[in-house]
């Protein structure tokens, strides 16, 4: 059995979870068996995971669980791993998956893989995951040698369908331990995707100049539906909230389409974006080092650039619906 | 407090990644080593800036052979009071993170740090494994850590923001950017480091449960395709009917 634990966000299931849950259902199938999610902490709208994969979905709807900690969370998940026989455990590469992956490894001595990529392959009767490495800069196969495998899922690894029906959420109880820690305060920006989870991310540099210039960054990103970020040098200036510093001190992304606003390419910066499906580099500078990891380039002054590049998106938008 | 920080090996940034044995072994040839930066600079100096408020000790560990005794000695030269090498050839998180737990069981440490990753396998597996084999609690990617008067409040990144959580007893935390600031190890340090306690310590057995197997290098991108700055409307349409990303 795979066990996929899906993550919520304000009493809704995640958008990621629907890739998690869906990638769960391919590792099902590979390995001849089924795939259920569990859903931990109060969720209005756990039965929309049937329709991805999930053959039946569990909740432990308690409110001790509606904050996260990592003991505790591990301790619930590895009791029900263990009661329903589950071989492999896959979570998201998130915050909280991060937190808990080497965790869950131990409790079910289990074998982990951060941040698979693709569909694993099963070889001599072992999982073989794809994962990258040395911030993306090589990709490794990962062989996991124990019975158990937890896995944590890179997001955007691959396009999740739709199935089949809504299942009913079957709630089970489990024993809730005490909690050593007690959350005090969650600030988060609303209305946005998440940068690990975006499909399109539009990410400016010190080409900028100044964080008063950075609206026809956040114009461009509205048009195309992107979320927004930055390179390191901006973070650390703190024009931009340290939350979106890509590369490789900040966070490792693998959007659809990454757009690279006056960012020259240094080899840390370009750890964490390189996995993008496609690179879009605008620079003034023709020797920029992001022009040889890009796939589309344009060189020129980007405060000409960027306001047009939004006019043609406006107007492409309009035509194509 | 009394304090202990995992310390990691890894070639530094700007290395050439490449393998060799049919892509089973990283070529070490001509890279250079650090110690990781997550651990150096702002596990280990958050501990020493807690150490000099609160009084203590600072030890670090670290699991490799005797050539790696190099980043110890920095670790030392930091501030650190003593340090303790397993000897070993670490093989996986799993196999590191065993004797972490084994040497740290019986020796009461008040905070345990790590890195929030190594910037090799990026695995971000040590912390919590460690605090899993102890039963301790373990607050991941954190980017500030206070106290006031026994509780810690430890500030963890999350998706577009930050979490503030209070933790009481001893624990587990990985160390994310914005924790710390590096320190340079100054002459003195440097001179003392020589000096303070290293410890060698036989691993204790452990079996992994997961290896690697391969590695490869990704395809370089085919030449760039140059776009006329005056004609984005051409941008658009290659970005929706060539690379079909719109």
């Amino acid at each position: 059995m795979v066990l996929v634990v899906a993550e919520t966000l304000e009493g809704k299931i995640k958008n990621s979870s629907f890739e998690t849950v869906y990638y769960g259902s391919k590792v099902a199938e590979i390995l001849g068996t089924s795939c259920h999610a569990l859903i931990l902490g109060p969720c209005s709208d756990g039965g929309r995971l049937g329709s991805f994969g999930a053959k039946e979905v569990w909740q432990v709807e308690d409110q001790a669980l509606s904050s996260f900690d990592s003991q505790v969370y591990t301790k619930v998940i590895t009791q029900i791993a263990k009661e329903q026989g589950a071989k492999v455990v896959i979570v998201a590469d998130s915050s909280n998956g991060k937190s808990i992956l080497g965790r869950l490894s131990i409790a079910l001595n289990a074998g982990p893989v951060r941040g698979a990529n693709k569909l694993p392959e099963l070889k001599d009767g072992k999982l073989n995951f794809q994962r990258p490495v040395f911030s993306g800069k090589a990709i490794a196969t990962c062989r996991v040698n124990s019975e158990i495998a937890v896995i944590s899922l890179m997001g955007n690894s691959l396009k999740p369908q739709s199935t089949g029906a809504e299942v009913a959420v079957k709630a089970i109880n489990v024993e809730i331990p005490a909690s050593k820690t007690k959350v005090i305060k969650v600030e988060r920006s609303v209305g946005i995707v998440p940068l690990p989870e975006a499909q399109i991310v539009v990410s400016a540099g010190r080409g900028m100049k100044d964080p008063s210039n950075w609206g026809i960054v956040e114009d461009l990103a509205a048009v195309l539906g992107a979320t927004t970020a930055c390179s390191r040098p901006v973070a650390d200036s703190g024009w931009r909230p340290h939350h979106e510093h890509v590369g490789q001190t900040g966070i490792a992304i693998r959007p659809n389409l990454y757009i690279a606003i006056g960012i020259s390419g240094a080899i840390q910066h370009l750890a964490g974006v390189n996995s993008s499906k496609v690179i879009v580099v605008i620079n003034k500078d023709p020797e920029a080092p992001f022009f040889k990891a890009a796939d589309y380039g344009v060189c020129g002054d980007l405060f000409e650039i960027v306001p047009k590049f939004t006019e043609a998106v406006k107007k492409f938008k309009s035509t194509h619906h | 407090m009394k304090i202990l920080v995992a310390i990691s090996q890894t070639p530094e940034t700007t290395a050439r990644i490449a393998f060799k044995n049919e892509g089973t072994i990283f070529d070490t040839n001509g890279v250079n080593f650090i110690m990781n930066p997550y651990d150096e600079w702002y596990a280990l100096v958050r501990a020493l800036e807690l150490k000099e408020q609160k009084g203590g000790s600072v030890t670090v560990i670290h699991c490799g052979p005797p050539a790696n005794e190099v980043i110890i000695r920095k670790a030392l030269a930091i501030g650190a009071d003593d340090a303790v090498r397993i000897n070993m050839e670490p093989l996986s998180a799993h196999s590191i993170a065993i004797q972490i737990a084994a040497y740290a069981k019986d020796q009461s440490f008040d905070v345990i740090f790590a890195g929030k990753e190594t910037i090799d396998y990026n695995e971000s597996l040590v912390g919590g494994m460690v605090a899993e084999l102890l039963d301790l609690p373990f607050i991941s990617h954190v980017s500030k850590l206070v106290y006031n008067d026994a509780v810690a409040s430890v500030t963890r990144d999350i998706e577009g923001g930050e979490e503030e959580i209070e933790v009481t007893g001893p624990y587990v935390v990985s160390a994310a950017k914005g924790l710390a600031e590096q320190r340079i190890p100054n002459m003195r340090g440097i001179m003392s480091a020589k000096t303070k306690p290293l410890q060698v310590i036989t691993p204790v057995p452990e079996e992994s449960t997961a290896d690697y197997i391969h590695f490869q290098v990704p395809a370089a991108k085919t030449s760039v395709k140059m776009v006329d700055p005056n004609n984005m409307d051409e941008l658009v349409r290659l970005l929706h009917e060539e690379a079909k990303v719109i």
